[in-house]
């Protein structure tokens, strides 16, 4: 009979630290831990060595001081005896808004061309592709400096819609102004508005606003429901009730009904003085980031849904045609849950991408968070240190959240393996 | 039924029909535009649509580029020969400030005597690429001229003396020699410790005053160019190139320790790796410069584009670690079981089986993390370095060719497509040839 027993302990070694494979790991890791401490103490001791040689002890005080600079395009409220923290807000609101407002171009763009360029017209698809390799293969900076340029160069001066016989005139209907300054559109106006609500005491939100959005998601959540109806329906008689005209009816009509208890109107852009007065005004240099930026990323959409329909084989429409499936339900049901688990990762690290390229407004001017913290506060108050820093871990901060949305959406939509 | 019965049929043909041509609207070029651009109303209407496009934009553009102003030495000329040649008020483009400016768009404000540098360093860097880049029917001598590129590279731009380099190099010689000898004699990790430390000291104690005895004794320097005269498309290419050099090795390094199952060294892998993603390239420059000299030892200070390309080579390290870890993850499982059941250690795997092919997996990756960077590198014109969109404006300051915008744009964006598109190329060319091995 054959006796089992544990082998003889060993007592331990110094030398079993790096050639026992059971304490190496942790020798690895502590040797790494050190070796990390040691570089960051050995950059914290010269940072504070030469800030002290410098007369500068790190402090992010400053934040409260007056900014004493003019922002040209703000979201909210602003003036230049605001703080440096407000400024450094209203420039976080500007990449946002650059950042939102090119995505969505991106992407309604990005797909319009991917699946133009799976057309079986050959020459459109050439022209796709043309258009996908030009944008794409030239730096980005160069596209938003360059459409500066056009905009600066190709259109009229406000003067020039000056006099009884002008140069230029208003394009849609008179109601906006394309100018070498940017543009103008009309903005919506109330008569029965509820005014503005002051949110601690920080910034205004327009009450309008938030009341149309309200009865907008009940609209959208009631048209939810009318769906699921139609799904509970078709599942216990197999007829699916029409509900598109009742879906479109309880979104469109309470949010009219608003807007018309509201008293909208339209607010025209007018000629007064040297410039344009009342509307929207969107400088040159936003127009030029945004457009550059959602064409730029554009083309790498286009190539994402490209290569996103092409990776549902063609099988699974056959398939489904086969189930006697019509085609958009085959596009609804089968074609596009599998294509979107292709596309939407890698979408939203364009959107990622296009998010940190928006730091380029610097180029033209656009006073986003790298044009007023990273870029006149740090001039104004010489505090490279903190201003950096803190733009940095607000941009990486945008970035994690986006990452965060992207992991969970995978996580979601993950085909389960075994 | 018999064969001769059914010969007497006579509804069976005995002889092949003679080949009928196809009707003429289903071949040649009739049939090629009814299938391919008028194939119904939509298709009809999108082609309609797409020459109409084509159209706009080629008949602003076509008379514009056609001028006859490549001699001209300033703006004003262009606008003279312009307007005797076809009348006032039309637009054409001004040629001059290209045939003027090229070299320099190219070579920023690079001795002009001494060109031949810059494009040897191209030409060589080709030959260094080769055995990377077209793996087969390469020899395998290439590969000496690949490791030596590093330190001929930089002596060949910056100039100076070449036993600096020499002397660099001579600190990897010895390093290799003692981990080679040591290793039999004192243990593989004490020869390994015992180089680096060595390395280390021979670089930062022996190697300068060497190299500057050696350059008394036998004078063989090159001339010395500063980092500010660099310019131009050479600038892009040089950051372009020495950063992703440098953060292939970094990459693989952290996309290891990513992967690594040590909670610390995963985690200040992972750190590193999303902090430098997470930001913008452009912050990350704005700290080469001002902030780096902050961060080091007092009085320490070198030139702008050193700092630029440390931040690059920091930038790109991240995004080729999460390529090659995507070739780490595209390896099956079977392959590190196989490397573990011959019993092989963890960096002998690594050496011999996993690295050799994840690479070749992540080619076409870092190939576009490189197009990336390249294209990124007009960043540095933000900054104030010459990059040829920083020259663009030092060119436009010029009273001579003052007002010039489209001309120099153009150029410029030519000459990013050209690199990028042919790179893409062929990064997809070697996709497709990767695709066809594995299966």
């Amino acid at each position: 009979m054959a006796s089992y027993s544990d082998p003889p302990k060993e007592s331990f070694r110094p030398s079993m630290l790096i050639y026992d494979t059971r304490y190496r790991g942790i020798t690895i890791q502590i040797v790494a831990l050190i070796g990390f401490l040691t570089l960051l103490g050995w950059i914290i001791n010269n940072t504070a060595q030469n800030l002290a040689d410098l007369g500068m002890r790190p402090s992010f005080g400053f934040l409260m001081e007056p900014a004493g600079y003019d922002i040209n395009q703000t979201l909210i409220e602003y003036q230049n005896q605001d703080s440096h923290l407000r400024a450094a807000f209203i420039g976080l609101l500007n990449t946002l808004l650059v950042a939102v407002m090119g995505c969505a171009t991106a992407t309604i763009l990005g797909v319009l061309v991917g699946i133009l360029r799976l057309s079986k017209n050959w020459l459109v698809a050439r022209l796709m592709t043309v258009y996908v390799e030009t944008f794409r293969n030239v730096p980005v900076l160069l596209w938003i400096v360059f459409t500066m340029a056009i905009l600066i160069e190709v259109f009229p001066p406000p003067s020039a819609f000056r006099g009884d016989d002008p140069e230029a005139s208003m394009a849609v209907f008179d109601s906006v102004a394309v100018t070498n300054r940017g543009i103008y559109v009309p903005e919506p106006l109330f008569t029965r508005g509820f005014g503005d609500l002051s949110v601690f005491g920080l910034f205004e939100i327009s009450t309008n606003l938030i009341v149309i959005l309200a009865v907008l998601f009940a609209g959208i959540w009631g048209a939810r429901k009318v769906r699921q109806r139609a799904d509970r329906i078709q599942n216990a008689t197999g007829v699916r009730p029409t509900t598109w005209h009742f879906s479109l009816g309880l979104i469109v009509i309470p949010v009219l009904a608003v807007l018309i208890a509201l008293g909208l109107h339209l607010g025209y852009p007018a000629l007064r003085g040297f410039n344009f007065q009342g509307g929207i005004y969107m400088r040159n240099s936003l127009i030029a980031l945004w457009l550059a930026l959602s064409i730029y990323t554009s083309a790498f959409v286009a190539e994402i849904v490209r290569a996103g329909i092409l990776s549902v084989s063609h099988g699974q429409t056959e398939a489904a045609s086969a189930l006697g499936l019509r085609p958009n339900r085959v596009m609804n049901l089968v074609v596009l849950p599998q294509a979107l688990r292709v596309i939407v990762p890698p979408l939203i690290s364009q959107y990622l991408n296009l998010t940190k390229n928006s730091s380029l407004a610097i180029a033209v001017g656009y006073m986003d968070i790298t044009g007023t913290l990273m870029g006149i506060t740090l001039n104004q108050t010489g505090r490279a240190l903190e201003t950096l820093l803190l733009g940095m871990l607000i941009y990486l901060t945008i970035s994690l959240s986006i990452s965060a949305v992207m992991n969970w959406y995978n996580s979601r939509v993950k085909l389960v393996e075994r | 039924m018999s064969n001769a019965n059914s010969n007497d049929l006579s509804f069976v043909r005995t002889e092949i029909l003679p080949e009928r041509t196809p009707p003429t609207s289903a071949i040649g070029v009739v049939g090629w535009m009814r299938a391919n651009l008028f194939s119904g109303w939509f298709n009809t209407l999108l082609t309609l649509l797409a020459i109409l496009v084509i159209y706009s934009i080629l008949s602003v553009i076509l008379p514009w580029l056609i001028s006859p102003t490549w001699g001209a030495q300033s703006l004003d000329e262009c606008r003279e020969i312009i307007a005797s040649t076809f009348g006032p008020n039309v637009d054409k483009a001004c040629w001059g400030v290209i045939n003027d400016r090229w070299i320099q768009l190219l070579f920023g404000f690079y001795p002009s005597e001494l060109y031949w540098r810059p494009i040897l360093a191209f030409i060589l860097l080709w030959a260094a690429l080769a055995p990377v880049l077209f793996a087969e029917g390469t020899p395998r001598q290439f590969l000496l001229v690949t490791a030596l590129y590093p330190f001929v590279m930089p002596w060949l731009l910056w100039g100076g003396t070449i036993w600096t380099p020499l002397a660099i190099l001579a600190g990897f010689a010895i390093a290799y020699g003692i981990v080679r000898l040591g290793a039999s004699m004192i243990g593989t990790l004490s020869a390994i410790i015992l180089s680096v430390v060595v390395a280390l000291i021979w670089w930062l104690l022996v190697a300068g005053p060497l190299a500057g005895q050696l350059q008394s004794i036998i004078p063989l320097a090159l001339t010395e160019v500063t980092s500010r005269d660099f310019g131009g498309m050479m600038l892009s290419i040089v950051i372009g190139v020495v950063a992703i050099g440098f953060s292939l090795p970094i990459g693989i390094i952290l996309a290891l320790g990513r992967k690594s199952n040590l909670l610390i060294v995963k985690a200040l892998c992972v750190g590193f790796i999303e902090f430098i993603r997470g930001v913008p390239l452009i912050t990350l420059l704005f700290v080469a410069s001002v902030l780096l000299n902050i961060f080091l030892p007092p009085g320490t200070s070198f030139d702008i584009i050193l700092r630029v390309i440390i931040m690059a080579t920091i930038f790109a390290s991240a995004y080729v670690a999460e390529v090659i870890r995507g070739g780490l993850a595209a390896l099956p499982t079977g392959q590190y079981e196989a490397a573990d059941a011959l019993g092989l250690d963890y960096w002998r795997a690594q050496r011999l089986i996993i690295m050799p092919q994840a690479l070749k997996i992540s080619i076409p990756g870092i190939v576009s993390t490189f197009i990336g960077l390249f294209k990124d590198t007009t960043l540095v014109s933000i900054i104030g370095l010459l990059d040829p969109l920083g020259l663009s404006n030092a060119i436009r300051a010029d009273t001579d060719w003052n007002g010039i915008v489209w001309e120099l744009y153009g150029f410029i964006a030519l000459m990013f497509f050209v690199f990028c598109f042919s790179m893409s190329r062929y990064s997809m060319y070697l996709e497709r040839k990767l695709q066809t091995e594995n299966r």
